[in-house]
């Protein structure tokens, strides 16, 4: 199936394997944190929505699935879907609309995402949570957005707040090239569909490699990576 | 068809009112003064039939008003102003309007959010949060709607209400006793009816 406009690839190329180790930094002058709800997409078009399977989302359920009265982290806001769908399991949902917060903070400017004091208040405002709380964490593509100082205190700060053996995905878009890539509003339909939905283009604070993705959760038992046809790598990682 | 519009203007004022169904006249012998007031329909109406619209029988907090301290309400409440306290409406609807703002706890059968809750919240029922509404803090609910837009921040437990219990039935009762047991709710309906 073809989409036209900004989701014409989301089917179409397989991602090649990237051979730097580190993140690509973006100038910071330029990345930029779109909110997460009703950002209109830049050329004013009306935003697409595509549903597809997530072997990363798959495996995230299959280790919660037959357990109830979990505890699920959701970094990418309420969503109707996303509630119903853990609630409907009998998990408890922590919802942290995330980049609301970093934009809230942080502003734009990406520069202050490397103030301890600013990084300090942040991490209390969005994942100020007893260790050990949660059983598992839906962190989606909120990453990207973080600038190193940032993203670094934030993975330490989500590996204390999960118990050990629990389990996290991420996605990161697989070319680490593009200058602009799109963001996107996940929701779940099921326990291996995903409604994506375009929320606009935005410059990345830092673009990742598989590697660079394993050293960023290097403290943590194990990363997996699943490929898909579209931009994103979808990375569930073990506590 | 830009004359005949013309045409029809002028005479509205003095023209009666469409074919509506008839009025409804509680005085057999109506006053002169009221078939004055069918034939102009703007002109010297009642007060009372221009009062605002009413929220269906609810308490209402204005958006000018703030109040600090404990809310418990037996009929359904709509703020739209501030709250800072509790607000409780156990068996009743809470909205909050869209400028509302409460910093309280919240407990009510159905909630209904438009502005903004700092504070947990249980809705027995339902827990609605409209588009551009706000809310922080944890929710205990049976139902939750949000819609895209909205701001939330917390967690969220689901409980399922508890089915209705069906009142034991004893085990074959006596006919005599049966005969004598059903009386007693009749006269003590009866009794606080009287009261």
């Amino acid at each position: 199936m073809l989409f036209p406009g900004p989701l014409k690839g989301i089917f179409g190329s397989r991602s090649g394997q990237p051979a730097s180790e580190a993140p690509r930094q973006v100038n910071p002058d330029v990345a930029k944190v779109l909110p997460r709800n009703g950002a209109p997409n830049r050329n004013g078009a009306p935003k697409m929505t595509a549903t597809r399977t997530s072997r990363g989302l798959e495996e995230f359920f299959t280790h919660i699935r037959g357990l109830s009265g979990l505890t699920i982290l959701d970094l990418g806001g309420a969503s109707q879907k996303n509630v119903n769908f853990i609630t409907d399991l009998g998990h408890r949902l922590y919802s942290e609309d995330f980049l609301s917060i970093v934009q809230e903070i942080f502003g734009s400017d990406s520069a202050d995402q490397s103030n301890p004091g600013q990084i300090e208040y942040f991490l209390k405002q969005a994942l100020d949570y007893p260790d050990g709380q949660f059983d598992g964490v839906l962190v989606w593509d909120v990453l990207e957005y973080l600038s190193p100082a940032l993203l670094t205190a934030v993975v330490e700060r989500l590996q204390r707040i999960v118990r050990p053996k629990s389990y996290m995905l991420a996605f990161f878009h697989a070319d680490d090239k593009q200058e602009m890539v799109q963001s996107y509003t996940f929701r779940i339909d099921g326990v291996s569909a995903l409604e994506i939905s375009e929320r606009g283009l935005h410059r990345p604070a830092q673009l990742f490699n598989n590697r660079s993705v394993e050293k960023l959760f290097g403290r943590f038992d194990s990363v997996k990576f699943f490929l898909t046809r579209e931009r994103l790598r979808e990375v569930i990682v073990r506590a | 068809m830009w004359h005949k519009r013309r045409e029809e203007e002028p005479l509205r004022p003095s023209a009666p009112p469409a074919p509506a169904p008839p009025p409804v006249v509680h005085n057999p012998a109506p006053s002169p003064v009221e078939a004055k007031k069918e034939a102009t329909p703007v002109s010297n109406m009642p007060p009372a039939r221009f009062e605002p619209e009413s929220r269906g029988g609810s308490a209402t907090v204005g958006k000018a008003v703030k109040i600090v301290g404990q809310i418990y309400s037996k009929e359904d409440l709509y703020v739209d102003g501030e709250v800072d306290g509790t607000v409780e409406a156990l068996e009743h609807k809470l909205t909050i309007g869209p400028n509302g703002a409460v910093k309280a706890t919240v407990r009510s059968r159905e909630v209904v959010v438009l502005g903004s809750i700092s504070g947990n919240v249980e809705a027995a029922d339902k827990l609605e949060i409209r588009k551009d509404a706000k809310l922080v803090g944890d929710i205990k609910t049976a139902r939750i709607i949000i819609e895209d837009g909205a701001y939330f921040k917390g967690s969220i437990d689901i409980v399922k209400p508890e089915p209705a219990k069906a009142a034991p039935k004893p085990a074959a009762p006596p006919v005599a006793a049966a005969a004598n047991a059903s009386p007693a709710p009749a006269s003590a309906t009866v009794a606080e009816a009287k009261r």
